[in-house]
């Protein structure tokens, strides 16, 4: 009997097989991507977190004309200290369960409301966030699929285009920056930063696109006619767009630790406006005695970059063809107890079932 | 090849050429070295404009500096090195920048070593628990790690790890609950990584988290942290145990002569211990060093003495070992030097420092004074192992899996190898091909770019230098620095990519 077993191919394999079969039947590449997606928990918890920081940090001081929810509505809101030292009116497990209180996250030396300030910040950082991660995809993928596509001289001049802004320090960029506009415009940051952070991106699409264009499709669609620009963009782009949107994930969440750092440094955001990371730095020490100034903005940067990397890590999952779930072993089971059962009926008939083994 | 290689070298030259003078311009828009006069009040004020202006040649169009920037920078192809002035100071930048250059190697070499021998170490246990606890433990650890701004951590770090344990130190006595709950992670981390079943992973849970309890309560009962030190007897113990574990990972226990020849250099290593102490009293960095290689030299003749048909084997497996034994040995000497110096009058029992790469004013031996650089290398150390570790680990846990699921690796298996040989030398070798190519543009990256940690923990590396000339408006040394990153990150590229060729024969060179 045993012998007989050694024989035939690893059950398990088998079963693992026939479930991953079942979850793609009749589906589109698109819906078994969005599926994957949907169930991978970390990707799903990170993107109701972000979602949730999104919705209150635009709608609780409002978004340029339109007013919030919190009071004052603006992000300039002080008033006489409440408690001793501006500490946080936000009891989570107080006397009267949960309260805000005036000011949740507490108030700095001359009683500004530091949650308005947070909440600008959030926003500003936000903001930024997207403008740098689509600049640099839209910048980073059209230099990787010509590079890629075309080859030869051209791709030699715009890799070594591309190595030109890997060296170019990103702190002297903000510095002109500075110095140009006199106070640094967060946009104005954003899409200049935009321009200079692409050298990955295009690098991994070049990679991508010289793979792909020795691929059949691609001779199909010469051979049909079809124009470089159509090759590129409508055969090949959608191949190479699981590589394309997990590197924008991450670069966005590099982006929001960039945009921090900056400021921190002094080359980045400065004051009338404010973003998280000048938080920090204006009150990094006052962390003995006010450590609520400190803490919240650096919560709110490591949150949102967390649940970035996290909608990343699913995306990319959900994306590599080569990804399979490992099923539980309750499933398993049942597959098993199911072709146990075709099996038997299948020898009772006396038929032999060519499908199987 | 040849040609290959040419034609990179020169295509990095051109783009080295075009970034600087890029910086260059962008710079010179940036800086205003006019500054300070503009709105000073002295009566000779336009008289010191026109001779700065005469310094630093401002008459003249930026083009026409950076050609003159170039020229000097240039000579040093003929051996008349021109790297200019730092004006403010008056220092020459040759002389500006070798101090920084030697600050930030100190600051990094550590931190880069330990980063990637833990990461990779972390990224492969990860590997083989794929989807067990301790895996998804390790996921969350490193995207948080990944998520942190480096200033904001370096702020947690004075505060808690230095600040801390030096208010600790007070009366260095831990609390019951403290040893257990460390004990209880120790125990949890170590079990969930054994793997096996429940039962096995349950006994190692309990020893784990009794041998840390049994060390926390010595420890604390002894006040072991007030004078530290390990004595022969541990070290004789522990570099048995050392021997043991390098046979059993990089050999097999089976291997009798491997394993001979590791326990016999551990013997060495603590015979050697007494007669040391002497030597050790007339220490200097020379000597040291001229130990260190003795050891390995001791490792490998012990290995090649024990003999058999593969002494390379155990030539290795005891090197290693020695290099353990000597770093024990090492630890011990400076752990003896532990009381004078935090009792000593500058230092005033607070031992940790946040800030600075050395105590001023601090006067000792050689071992004082190392381990005084050792506590101000701490912090920053931490702050960079912490993000690049996490790093490390994703890339080693990705390339391990994509191996573990090649089909040499189920060759491997079927041919009847143990999983110790399986994993080791058929997966473990492959996996580090990927790593050696983003190893040097890490490299590249820190060396000039610890900008945000020296500033935090005040080191005038390479960081501050950059940032430093770009307040004070001094182009020179912020050429200069653009020129090395630059170039050593453009090289790291190329560097990446022979390397992987080499590594790898499936990857052929010919763009």
């Amino acid at each position: 009997m045993s012998a007989v077993e050694q024989n035939l191919p690893d059950p398990g394999d088998h079963l693992e097989n026939a479930i991953e079969l079942k979850e793609v039947e009749g589906l589109s590449q698109g819906q078994i991507v969005f599926r994957r997606f949907v169930r991978h928990k970390g990707a799903m918890i990170g993107l109701m977190v972000l979602l949730g920081v999104v919705i209150i940090a635009t709608t609780s001081i409002g978004w340029g004309p339109i007013p919030g929810w919190w009071k004052g509505g603006g992000f300039g809101g002080s008033g006489a200290v409440e408690l001793p030292g501006g500490r946080p009116t936000l009891q989570v497990w107080g006397e009267n369960g949960f309260s805000l209180g005036n000011y949740p996250f507490g108030q700095d030396e001359i009683g500004r409301d530091m949650f308005a300030l947070t909440m600008r910040g959030t926003q500003q950082s936000l903001m930024m966030m997207v403008v740098i991660g689509l600049i640099a995809t839209v910048i980073g993928v059209f230099i990787g699929s010509f590079a890629g596509y075309f080859r030869g001289r051209l791709d030699q001049f715009l890799m070594r285009f591309t190595d030109v802004f890997l060296v170019l320090p990103t702190i002297v960029v903000g510095a002109v920056l500075g110095k140009i506009f006199g106070s640094v415009n967060a946009l104005l940051l954003a899409m200049t930063l935009g321009v200079i952070s692409w050298p990955g991106l295009a690098r991994l699409v070049r990679g991508d696109f010289l793979a792909l264009r020795e691929r059949e499709f691609v001779d199909a669609a010469k051979v049909a006619g079809a124009s470089n620009l159509r090759i590129m963009f409508k055969h090949m782009l959608p191949n190479a767009i699981g590589v394309i949107i997990v590197n924008t994930t991450l670069l966005m969440s590099a982006a929001i630790l960039l945009e921090t750092a900056l400021s921190y440094l002094g080359f980045g955001i400065r004051r009338p406006d404010i973003s998280l990371g000048l938080l920090i730095n204006e009150y990094q020490t006052a962390f003995a005695t006010r450590p609520w100034l400190f803490w919240w903005p650096g919560l709110i940067i490591v949150t949102i970059a967390l649940c970035i990397n996290f909608i990343g890590d699913g995306l990319r999952d959900a994306f590599d063809p080569r990804q399979r779930r490992i099923p539980t072993t309750r499933a398993l089971r049942r597959t098993e107890k199911a072709a146990a059962k075709r099996e038997a009926r299948a020898a009772s008939v006396g038929t032999v079932d060519g499908t199987g083994g | 090849m040849l040609n290959f290689v040419l034609r990179r070298l020169l295509s990095s030259v051109a783009v080295l050429l075009v970034a600087t003078f890029l910086v260059f311009v962008l710079a010179d828009i940036a800086v205003d070295p006019l500054e300070d006069l503009r709105t000073s009040t002295a009566p000779n004020k336009d008289a010191q404009i026109a001779e700065r202006t005469a310094l630093l040649g401002l008459d003249q169009p930026s083009p026409v500096r950076y050609l003159s920037w170039l020229g000097g920078v240039a000579g040093c192809a003929v051996g008349k090195c021109d790297l200019g002035m730092a004006w403010r100071t008056n220092q020459e930048v040759s002389h500006v920048l070798s101090s920084a250059l030697i600050v930030t190697l100190k600051l990094v070499t550590v931190a880069t070593v330990l980063a990637i021998v833990l990461g990779v170490l972390v990224g492969v246990v990860s590997a083989l628990r794929q989807y067990e606890g301790f895996d998804y433990g390790i996921i969350f650890l490193s995207f948080l790690l990944y998520s942190l701004p480096t200033f904001w951590v370096a702020v947690l770090l004075k505060q808690w790890v230095a600040i801390g344990f030096n208010d600790f130190l007070r009366d260095a006595t831990i609390s019951p609950p403290a040893i257990g709950l460390i004990a209880a992670v120790v125990g949890i981390v170590f079990g969930s990584a054994a793997g096996g079943d429940w039962r096995r992973r349950f006994v190692v849970f309990g020893i784990s988290a009794a041998a840390t309890a049994a060390a926390l309560f010595y420890i604390s009962a002894t006040k072991w942290l007030l004078d530290p030190g390990f004595g022969p007897l541990v070290i004789l113990v522990s570099g048995l145990g050392i021997a043991y574990a390098v046979t059993a990972i990089s050999t097999g226990l089976r291997n009798k002569r491997a394993l001979y020849s590791a326990i016999t250099t551990a013997v060495i290593g603590a015979a050697l211990w007494f007669p040391l102490q002497f030597v050790f009293q007339s220490a200097t960095g020379a000597l040291i060093a001229g130990l260190a290689v003795v050891a390995v030299v001791v490792g490998i003749v012990v290995g090649y003495a024990w003999g058999g048909p593969d002494r390379g084997q155990s030539a290795r497996t005891s090197t290693i070992v020695a290099i353990f034994m000597s770093l024990l040995i090492f630890g011990d000497r400076l752990m003896q030097a532990w009381r004078p110096y935090s009792e000593s009058s500058v230092i005033n029992g607070r031992p940790i420092p946040t800030i600075g790469s050395q105590t001023p004013g601090l006067t000792g031996s050689y071992w004082v004074v190392t381990l005084d650089q050792l506590t101000h290398l701490l912090l920053p150390t931490l702050a960079l192992i912490l993000i690049s570790f996490a790093g490390y680990t994703r890339y080693q846990r990705a390339s391990m899996l994509e191996v573990m699921n090649q089909d040499y690796v189920r060759t491997a298996r079927a041919k009847g190898l143990t999983e110790r040989t399986v994993i080791m030398r058929h997966a473990f070798r492959n996996s580090l091909i990927p790593l050696a190519t983003i190893v040097p543009l890490d490299i590249a990256a820190l060396l000039g770019g610890a900008v945000i940690t020296e500033r935090i923990f005040g080191w005038s590396g390479m960081g501050t230098m950059f940032l430093r000339s770009l307040e004070r408006a001094e182009l020179d040394p912020l050429m200069i620095y653009v020129l090395i990153v630059g170039a050593v990150t453009v090289l790291a590229n190329f560097l990446a990519d022979l390397v992987y060729a080499a590594l790898d024969p499936r990857i052929r060179v010919n763009a």
